[in-house]
């Protein structure tokens, strides 16, 4: 009796090994690693093997269209206090104007969620910082609301929220006293979804964003931007951002 | 002599203050000025620990939770403040908030302010936005 269940036990045992030997192996070429940590379980903390980012395409970004602004407000809960100088803002359209050519373009800019973030530097409570995966984020709960992070921005990416919030979304918590910007929609991300402005830009046939893993060869961002030309705005700052563009 | 003189009224106020030191929780408690909570629970079932658990921890739950989430990543249901809103918001308010809100109502019989609800959605879900 007790050799039969050894030997049950040692097959049961060796069909674990090989079975382990043979997903190692699968695994070894790395084809599919970068999948594998972009779908990442709930209870997995965030990887650096992964850098968010987004592609985008000022040729194909419409003069006045502003369908990725307002997908954000809609998605973040972002409201007109009827202050428009000082609310928030997390993504603005920019319309730019070449005076030589009088070639006129326009295009979103919002955190450029750099690979060496000024606004992370200059925190005095370390409440703004740097998620693994590369996107820039506040943290709320120790922002003090100082505001040196939007004085240290180039991008003018960060905002403070001067009056009461209410009715948020769950999935978004903003109030009163806190710096903020755009999170890439980190809710969606965890999620394996788009940010909302590239949702949206793609559901109404811009198709001028492209989000995507940068480190993930196959990925349609890291395609793009090994095939075309493509800037960072203020480059000269060596800032590295995660956001880039085409035809600026 | 005039030791004594002084000494009688001020022991007789002495007294008097004495007295009303002790009567004063009675006066205060039987007028009945602090409500007890009210625990109304719309989705009755079981909690993600026992309520004795809850009852003493379920800050530094949150807060854990909260660290895990914002640093890293991690959006386990359990122990999430958006989770215990989902549950425990009242079937008439949509709340946890209010007189008779699950967080609120324990949170005033304690005397303790919460924060939670000046960034995060007191309410378990609306209309407009995204959902999971």
């Amino acid at each position: 009796m007790s050799a039969d269940a050894n030997a049950a036990l040692s097959r049961r045992g060796f069909l674990a090994i090989s079975a382990a030997t043979l997903g190692g192996v699968m695994l070894a070429p790395g084809i599919r690693l970068i999948e594998i940590a972009g779908a990442r379980a709930p209870d997995q903390a965030v990887s650096r093997q992964v850098r968010w980012g987004l592609l985008i395409d000022t040729n194909k970004c419409a003069p006045g269209c502003d369908d990725c602004v307002k997908a954000c407000a809609t998605e973040n809960g972002i409201k007109d206090t009827g202050h428009p100088r000082t609310d928030a803002q997390w993504i603005r359209k920019v319309e730019l104007k070449d005076m030589r050519s009088g070639r006129t373009h326009s295009a979103p800019v919002m955190c450029q969620h750099c690979e060496h973030p000024p606004c992370v530097e200059v925190c005095p409570t370390g409440a703004s910082f740097k998620r693994a995966d590369g996107i820039v984020l506040v943290d709320r709960h120790i922002c003090i609301g100082c505001r040196y992070c939007m004085m240290a921005c180039p991008y003018k990416a960060r905002s403070i929220v001067f009056e009461d919030v209410t009715e948020q979304n769950p999935d978004v918590p903003r109030g009163k006293g806190c710096a903020e910007g755009c999170t890439l929609c980190v809710h969606r991300i965890d999620r394996d979804r788009q940010p909302a402005c590239v949702e949206a830009c793609t559901k109404a046939g811009h198709n001028a964003m492209v989000f995507g893993d940068l480190n993930d060869p196959h990925s349609e961002i890291a395609q793009h931007v090994a095939k075309y030309a493509s800037t960072q705005i203020r480059a000269d700052y060596k800032l590295n951002p995660g956001v880039r563009y085409q035809g600026l | 002599m005039k030791r004594n003189a002084i000494g009688a009224p001020a022991r007789h106020i002495a007294r008097a203050i004495c007295l009303l030191a002790l009567l004063l929780p009675a006066v205060a408690f039987a007028a009945g000025r602090v409500p007890m909570p009210v625990v109304d629970i719309a989705k009755p079932g079981k909690c993600v620990e026992d309520t004795a658990i809850m009852r003493r921890e379920h800050s530094d739950l949150l807060k854990h939770q909260r660290d895990k989430t914002m640093h890293e990543g991690i959006r386990t249901r359990e122990h999430s403040l958006k989770e215990c809103v989902e549950c425990h918001a009242s079937a008439n308010t949509g709340s946890v908030l209010g007189e008779k809100g699950f967080c609120q109502s324990c949170h005033d019989y304690a005397s303790v302010r919460i924060d939670c609800f000046s960034c995060h959605a007191s309410k378990a879900k609306l209309a407009g936005g995204a959902k999971p």
